[in-house]
């Protein structure tokens, strides 16, 4: 299958004064369509600085990261702002729903910013909010939501421009573990459908939900394998 | 195509910022006042220095117009100027002159007077108001118009009769509201007058008022009351506004002539302009119009500061926010509009409800005083366009500090 993400050599120094900090070192890896991989690795690791270039929210210090066809670490800020819109897909850790707004607001934002119709942005975010089973509450705002709705929502926003990735960045960190559940089975369920899914965490069990996990540690990839697939088999009842 | 999805855009942006303005409405109306309370002075302060520019003006009108009126000057005496009207040196035959002169061709009445403050009497009460002498002209180059009985007449004049006519506030004075003393006796000066005409209110107050005056025949004030051979002044209207300068020359030339005087910086009365009076009165309530307007100029500023304030405490508060408009998708211009679009709609509301406050004001103010009600359609328009330039002056440094957020920095943020 083709790759949706290719990163070559992917190095990040952040330089503060002149105190440098490298984040990243010289990172090479391959994603393909329809993968479920997890990033995992302890704070400070550089999980962030990689899930902020996968995400085109941050352009690499040297090497290149082609994302579904298209060289996105010399793009301009307005034309990462547009990959972002057209490719990305975010969750966020904090849901980051605009606050005193209704779930049908939030999902329709990100299809303001593509431009879409009005009764098409009202069309598909009735759609996507019913696919995360927040079809009864469309017009709720997000204070009168639990996190793990919240959360649903992000996943609705997240989808309604069927992006080339899904980038979730410790999707279950500030909810109840019931609906982290809930969340990760959402994840399964989109992965089953062909989305390709990236997600950042630093909690194993949650990361075992992915196909492939990538472990950072000092800026490198210390592990990249699908071998915990038979770990998973038997350690994920026992999780459970 | 394109075009019409950039309006929807638009018009997407506009809702949006509508919706963020109603979301706090607590700080959105307060960051009007500032506006509301700016637009509304310059608007209401422009009107009543306005207003009250045209009140003057009116009032100086009302006095006549086309009108020079000449007075002696004191005499140079050992180099010291005397006062002017002070002098003695203007007389009842000057006046025949310039009426009859032929030199004199732009002049169609005149009108010399004799003039005195004096005590005014009746069995009971008294009052000290101003005695005019006149001739019968006066009336009509004055704009003096009676309301019961008769003005000064001609054969009055010839005959030296002990007539008099009274203004309103005189009548007031000495025989009470809504009095008709004609036909009844008044004593000014310890000699015994008849009264034969009131004249109609004019309303007028201050400067002038000739509602407190009282009217005889100039020969009767001269000789019988004041003892007094020349006159305190001579009204002289010119027979058009165009025809001004060359009635002043005239009369000017004909008086140094009458009065045997070379030099004209040596001569003994002056000459004023009713327009000169207007032109400097309208140039100080001009002034003072524009003072008003500085001032509540500055209170505009203020609003304006106070706007960008709330736009800039705006921003900081919704650094998430930003954050995560520019991860789903929104270019630099977008936010820019986003948040320039929140403070013009700002600005512009608070510009709409001062432009009303700021009539309202000034209406309530001719109504309790009775003045003018002036709302000149400029400061209305310069108001609106300042307002609206206010929203895009003080939003724009907020707009660019939002825009330029980094997207990761925004989201990180606490």
């Amino acid at each position: 299958m083709a790759a949706i993400i290719q990163a070559k050599n992917l190095s990040k120094v952040y330089k503060t004064g002149d105190l440098e900090i490298v984040a990243l070192v010289d990172v090479s890896f391959e994603i393909k369509k329809g993968e479920f991989v997890a990033i995992m690795g302890p704070s400070g690791s550089g999980k962030s600085t990689l899930m902020h270039i996968v995400g085109a929210l941050d352009t690499p210090t040297s090497g290149t990261y082609i994302l579904d066809g298209e060289e996105v670490q010399k793009l301009s800020e307005d034309e990462l702002a547009d990959i972002r819109n057209r490719k990305i897909g975010f969750v966020f850790q904090a849901f980051n729903l605009l606050p005193r707004r209704t779930a049908m607001q939030n999902v329709m934002l990100p299809m303001i910013y593509a431009r879409i119709p009005k009764e098409e942005r009202i069309e598909r975010g009735k759609k996507y909010l019913h696919m995360v089973g927040l079809g009864d509450r469309l017009e709720h705002t997000s204070n009168q939501l639990s996190g793990g709705q919240q959360q649903r929502v992000a996943i609705a926003r997240a989808l309604v421009l069927n992006p080339a990735i899904l980038l979730a960045d410790e999707p279950t960190g500030n909810i109840a573990s019931t609906q982290a559940a809930e969340i990760m089975e959402i994840f399964q369920n989109l992965n089953d459908e062909g989305h390709t899914i990236v997600m950042i965490t630093h909690e194993a069990d949650i990361a075992e939900h992915a196909k492939r996990i990538i472990h950072i540690k000092d800026g490198k990839i210390e592990k990249d394998g699908n071998e915990h697939k038979q770990r998973r088999a038997n350690g994920h009842r026992n999780n459970n | 195509m394109s075009i019409s999805k950039g309006e929807q855009m638009d018009t997407e942006i506009i809702t949006e910022a509508i919706g963020t303005l109603t979301v706090n409405k607590l700080r959105t109306s307060l960051a009007t006042l500032g506006i509301v309370i700016g637009i509304g002075s310059v608007i209401a302060l422009v009107s009543l220095g306005q207003a009250s520019a045209q009140a003057i003006q009116s009032q100086i009108q009302s006095l006549g117009s086309n009108l020079l009126t000449v007075q002696p000057s004191g005499q140079n005496q050992g180099g010291v100027q005397g006062a002017a009207g002070g002098g003695t040196t203007l007389t009842l035959e000057d006046a025949v002159a310039i009426k009859t002169s032929p030199q004199i061709t732009t002049v169609s009445e005149v009108s010399p007077e004799y003039s005195s403050r004096t005590q005014v009497t009746t069995g009971r009460t008294n009052t000290n108001t101003q005695v005019v002498g006149v001739t019968p002209v006066y009336a009509d180059v004055r704009n003096v118009t009676v309301e019961s009985g008769n003005f000064i007449t001609d054969s009055q004049v010839n005959s030296m009769a002990k007539v008099a006519v009274l203004g309103p506030t005189v009548v007031e004075d000495l025989f009470g509201e809504n009095a008709n003393p004609i036909g009844q006796t008044v004593r000014i000066n310890g000699q015994t007058f008849t009264i034969v005409g009131i004249t109609a209110s004019r309303g007028g107050t201050g400067f002038q008022n000739q509602d407190d005056m009282i009217w005889v025949p100039i020969t009767t004030a001269q000789k019988q009351l004041f003892g007094a051979s020349h006159v305190t002044s001579i009204a002289v209207e010119a027979k058009s506004a165009d025809a001004m300068v060359d009635a002043q020359n005239e009369v000017g030339y004909l008086l140094l002539s009458r009065h045997k005087l070379k030099n004209p910086e040596n001569k003994d009365f002056s000459i004023f302009n009713q327009q000169d009076l207007l032109n400097t009165v309208n140039q100080t309530t001009g002034t003072f119009t524009t003072l008003l307007a500085g001032v509540a100029a500055i209170s505009l500023l203020v609003g304006g500061i106070g706007i960008m304030n709330i736009m800039l405490v705006t921003v900081t508060e919704r650094t998430r926010e930003i954050g995560l408009r520019k991860a789903l998708g929104a270019k630099k211009k977008t936010i820019i509009t986003q948040f320039l679009v929140e403070s013009i709609i700002l600005t512009f509301v608070g510009g709409v409800i001062g432009i009303g406050v700021g009539i309202l004001v000034s209406y309530l103010y001719s109504y309790f005083t009775s003045s003018v009600f002036v709302v000149s359609p400029n400061s209305v328009l310069l108001a609106f366009a300042v307002s609206a330039g206010i929203g895009i002056l003080f939003g724009w440094y907020p707009a660019q500090r939002a825009a330029n957020l980094q997207p990761i920095e925004a989201l990180r943020y606490e």
